[in-house]
């Protein structure tokens, strides 16, 4: 039989792993419900999934690679892009599902006991499907357009779950603080609008002037795409560096965020 | 930019007190007693300020039927969304899975949106998943008020058992009716603070004879909410007992006050039994205004309004530009559970709705 002590919650508090873990059936339930209620009543359905990124790579290879003619490392801009839009796509959802995750589920935070952890942290579910697809689709521009990136393309799942940790950091900070203030809602799409240029997704690296550079090399953002792209497109290795500081700012941001998330959480019931 | 400022306010303060295993507890209290609040605490939907909870077992609440219903899934969806939610592993959902789904009566719809649902069928569906959770400890606010009179008994039945079968039951009611059929013991709440914790019918008692000590309290107005510039001496429901089709008629005295210049103007409100206005009448709205250099002597007739059989409270209110008198709980009276229509059917055909009606269909061919 469990028991159970509750306490009034501390300042800095960890939550309880054990009881998330016993919960796992929620984030699973959560996952399946939103994955189902996106491509029921649509007409066609998952092919959503497909057309999505395609569409996305290929406005930017238009706009970016043609009009803008920005270089792209000797690799086809279109597949350069696709690349690039796999990453950010993956970070940018998930902070999206998971930023207003809480009050798009107020009934259930106000009424019904159950670790809230888990409501932000489902949104990665639908995500990863996403991803998974997108993947997919990826080795078969690789064929197509006969480039091989070799065995780094294996470190792909590493790079996946960092881009996993660094938005669930900032999701779920966002989910817990937009209980109580909803200008989160209003301020992290602008902010997100302007990562999505501030970093080297549809141009590369080698493209920013000398004198802005280290703007770019402070943002992880710009470290995980290199990464992203030496993994899949064949660009060149990355800084040895990057690959310290970049699992490491991954694991700071998401523990950050939950330690804001948990400072919060002893008001949902009643502010949201 | 200022910020607000924040008045602090504990719903529930220095509340100490033991179940052993087995027990069926009534919570009852008057409307912000802080029931709800202590079963939020109880239920860990709401964190405490100070103090500890010791909770010898899993904790499964039945606050609100319904909650973690997704309108666009499906009945099976939901049921394994909603038993999650409430705390059941994928396993121990399998094993009830049937007896949900039979308890519920919706076998048939399954596979359909519940969106598509009727409110009964989803009330029922909803219940079922929620009082089919093996928890040690149950936490049940006045759900039980749900579904059509045979689904109801079936659910009063259902908690029963759990009581028998030695789990711990807390539940919060406004019914003495449904707390005395189904609880072993009842604690009483008053202002947050737990006023008394024994036998149901003590609990019970101290709630009805602290309803008098308010009555009595405000008949005298300095208790009383207003400026006092104008005082009611008296306020009385002619006929304590009347039938749903009765007009209700209700009569105030009211002092004078020569120094007062201006008319004034009487508010009422009728409340139910949970504290509902189930309507308010405005001298304004009919032109009748009260002049304040003599004692007044009005009367209120209610025609046209067929209150439903229950217990009813009257608020009485003198008015000008602020509130001069507020007068709470100033009469009360019992609508007998008779009925107004000329035909007699099943139960169903009076039970929803907040008030009944005078009414007429016509065929027109």
């Amino acid at each position: 039989m469990t028991r159970t002590i509750i306490r009034p919650p501390g300042r800095l508090d960890m939550p309880r792993w054990r009881e998330l873990w016993e919960a796992r059936e929620v984030l699973y339930r959560f996952g399946l419900r939103d994955i189902v209620l996106r491509y029921r009543q649509t007409a066609i359905g998952v092919a959503w999934v497909i057309l999505q990124p395609l569409a996305s790579a290929g406005v930017f290879s238009v706009v970016f690679g043609q009009v803008a003619k920005l270089p792209s490392g000797g690799v086809p801009y279109f597949l350069f892009s696709f690349s690039g839009m796999l990453a950010w796509n993956a970070f940018n959802n998930v902070i999206g599902r998971s930023s207003g995750s809480l009050v798009s589920n107020q009934a259930l935070v106000s009424k019904v006991f159950f670790p809230r952890l888990l409501v932000p942290l489902s949104g990665v579910i639908s995500v990863l499907i996403d991803f998974a697809v997108a993947f997919v689709m990826l080795v078969v521009l690789l064929f197509l357009y006969g480039v091989n990136p070799g065995w780094p393309i294996l470190m792909t799942p590493v790079w996946l779950l960092i881009t996993i940790m660094l938005a669930l950091g900032i999701g779920i900070a966002a989910s817990a603080i937009t209980v109580k203030y909803r200008d989160v809602a209003y301020f992290l799409p602008w902010i997100l609008q302007i990562l999505l240029y501030a970093t080297p997704i549809a141009y590369s690296l080698s493209a920013v002037p000398g004198n802005l550079r280290w703007l770019f090399q402070i943002n992880p953002l710009t470290w995980l795409m290199e990464m992203v792209r030496w993994s899949t497109v064949g660009q060149p290795l990355p800084a040895a560096w990057e690959f310290i500081a970049l699992p490491l700012s991954a694991i700071i941001v998401f523990f950050a965020g939950i330690l804001v998330f948990q400072r919060y959480e002893r008001g949902f019931a009643d502010v949201i | 930019m200022q910020r607000a400022k924040y008045t602090s306010f504990s719903a529930v303060d220095d509340v100490s007190f033991d179940i052993p295993w087995g027990e069926a507890v009534g919570i009852v209290g008057r409307n912000g007693a802080g029931k709800s609040t202590l079963l939020k605490l109880l239920t860990r939907v709401a964190a405490p300020t100070r103090g500890v909870i010791d909770l010898g077992g899993r904790v499964g609440s039945l606050l609100e039927v319904g909650t973690g219903f997704h309108p666009e899934l499906t009945g099976r969806e939901n049921i394994y969304l909603n038993g999650s939610l409430l705390g059941m592993g994928r396993k121990e959902i399998k094993r009830r899975f049937d007896d949900i789904v039979q308890f519920s009566g919706v076998e048939r719809f399954l596979d359909t949106q519940v969106k598509r649902y009727s409110s009964g069928m989803y009330v029922r569906l909803a219940f079922s998943v929620a009082a089919h959770l093996e928890t040690e400890i149950l936490a049940i606010d006045e759900v039980l008020a749900v579904g059509d009179a045979e689904f109801q008994a079936k659910s009063l039945a259902m908690m029963r058992d759990v009581a028998r079968s030695g789990r711990t039951v807390l539940y919060v009611s406004h019914q003495a009716q449904t707390v005395t059929t189904l609880c072993t013991s009842a604690m009483f709440l008053e202002r947050g603070q737990l006023s008394y914790y024994g036998s149901v019918d003590g609990a019970l008692e101290r709630y009805r004879s602290t309803f008098e000590k308010f009555q009595t309290e405000q008949r005298d107005a300095a208790n009383r909410p207003g400026t006092g510039a104008l005082r009611l001496s008296r306020a009385a429901v002619v006929d304590q007992s009347q039938d749903p089709a009765d007009d209700t008629v209700i009569e105030f005295d009211v002092e004078a006050n020569p120094e007062l210049i201006g008319k004034y103007f009487v508010s009422c409100h009728v409340n139910d039994v949970n504290g509902n206005v189930v309507v308010q009448c405005d001298s304004r709205l009919t032109g009748t205004w009260f002049d304040p250099s003599e004692p007044q002597r009005g009367s209120l007739r209610i025609r046209s309004l067929w209150f439903r059989p229950g217990r009813y409270t009257v608020d009485l209110f003198v008015c000008q530009a602020g509130i001069l008198d507020s007068w709470e709980a100033a009469d009360a009276f019992d609508v007998l559970p008779a009925s107004p229509y000329p035909e007699f059917t099943s139960d169903e055909a009076m039970q929803h709705g907040v008030v009944l009606a005078d009414f007429d269909y016509e065929v027109n061919g």
